[in-house]
């Protein structure tokens, strides 16, 4: 039980440091954090799922994947950076809520396999543009790409939502 | 008379049953925050094409079929998430400031929405394939998009104002 313990024990000197008790004294901090962090994944969700319907060819067919790729690939990918910093800030408020939340770790995990699943579209796309196109195969896969896309980051909000209410360990 | 009608909405089998309940509550916030991810995602993308920002090289009478009836099933969502999870505590929802403004600006956001769909929009095809957009578009665009990031801002405090009995 070593790691746990040094876990416990970086849990607790990260919230003794003056930038935790600066957050977590002054009130407006947290729940503007947060609201950024929404309004992240806001974009990041949003974006995934247009793409997500256009290789599943349910909307915005009168345009080429490539060029739903181009328009909101970017709206995918530039937002982490700011979910990255909101939620490390989160993290530093309340260290134990989310460092030893299993809740926590299966959102880290369900982030990692959507983002996975989103280069997986896109890296072949960088490639050639028309290469979920070019074969009914090829058409299969990309359709399945966004079938394991979307309930993976809805999940990835579910869990972000059960953070809340789950207590760590 | 109004105070009555909370009354009796909190005191309904379902409200009840979210309020005393294990797990409901949190899984009705995680519909919610699932959906206004999408409503204010999709209308955003609307209002940077308003204000000439994003998606220039499609016209916003395009962008606006392709992405409206995403917001509005989001919407749908969400408002029904929204109620529910309102009618758990509807008695101390009701006298939340943040709660307040949140209802109020959300009015305001269907009304600029309209006043651009009824009036703004007219002659549209002189101008909606054009990068650059009418100065009304613009404001339209931009009002919209400080109005849902305000919304979710109060939304978000609500659960940090409110004092729910125990």
């Amino acid at each position: 039980m070593m790691g746990l313990h040094s876990l416990d024990g970086f849990c607790n000197w990260l919230g003794a440091t003056s930038t935790s008790q600066t957050l977590q004294t002054v009130g407006w901090i947290i729940p503007a954090v947060q609201t950024v962090h929404i309004l992240a994944v806001a974009a990041v969700v949003s974006s995934a799922l247009i793409l997500d319907l256009r290789l599943l060819g349910l909307r915005g067919i009168d345009q080429p994947l490539a060029a739903v790729a181009r328009r909101f690939l970017p709206f995918i990918w530039w937002p982490l950076p700011v979910l990255l910093v909101s939620g490390a800030l989160l993290i530093t408020a309340e260290p134990a809520r989310s460092l030893e939340n299993p809740v926590f770790i299966l959102k880290m995990g369900l982030l990692l396999a959507a983002a996975s699943v989103t280069l997986a579209c896109q890296l072949p796309l960088r490639r050639n543009p028309g290469f979920w196109d070019l074969s009914v195969a090829r058409k299969r896969t990309a359709r399945l790409i966004a079938v394991a896309s979307m309930p993976l980051w809805v999940a990835v909000i579910f869990a972000g939502r059960w953070i809340a209410y789950v207590q760590g360990t | 008379m109004f105070e009555q009608l909370l009354q009796s909405l909190q005191d309904s089998t379902i409200a009840t049953a979210i309020r005393e309940g294990e797990s409901l509550f949190p899984w009705i916030e995680c519909v919610h925050v699932l959906a206004l991810t999408l409503v204010i995602g999709s209308i955003a993308i609307l209002d940077l094409r308003l204000l000439g920002l994003a998606s220039r090289d499609r016209s916003v009478v395009q962008t606006t079929a392709s992405v409206l009836p995403l917001t509005w099933t989001a919407f749908l969502f969400a408002a029904i998430s929204g109620g529910l999870l309102f009618s758990s505590n509807a008695t101390t929802y009701a006298h939340n400031f943040h709660f307040q403004v949140k209802m109020a600006l959300v009015a305001v956001a269907g009304v600029n929405m309209a006043t651009y769909h009824l009036f703004l929009n007219r002659g549209a095809d002189s101008w909606q394939t054009a990068a650059v957009t009418p100065l009304r578009a613009r404001l339209v665009g931009g009002i919209s998009l400080c109005l849902w990031i305000a919304i979710a801002a109060f939304g978000r405090w609500i659960g940090f104002t409110i004092n729910l009995p125990t």
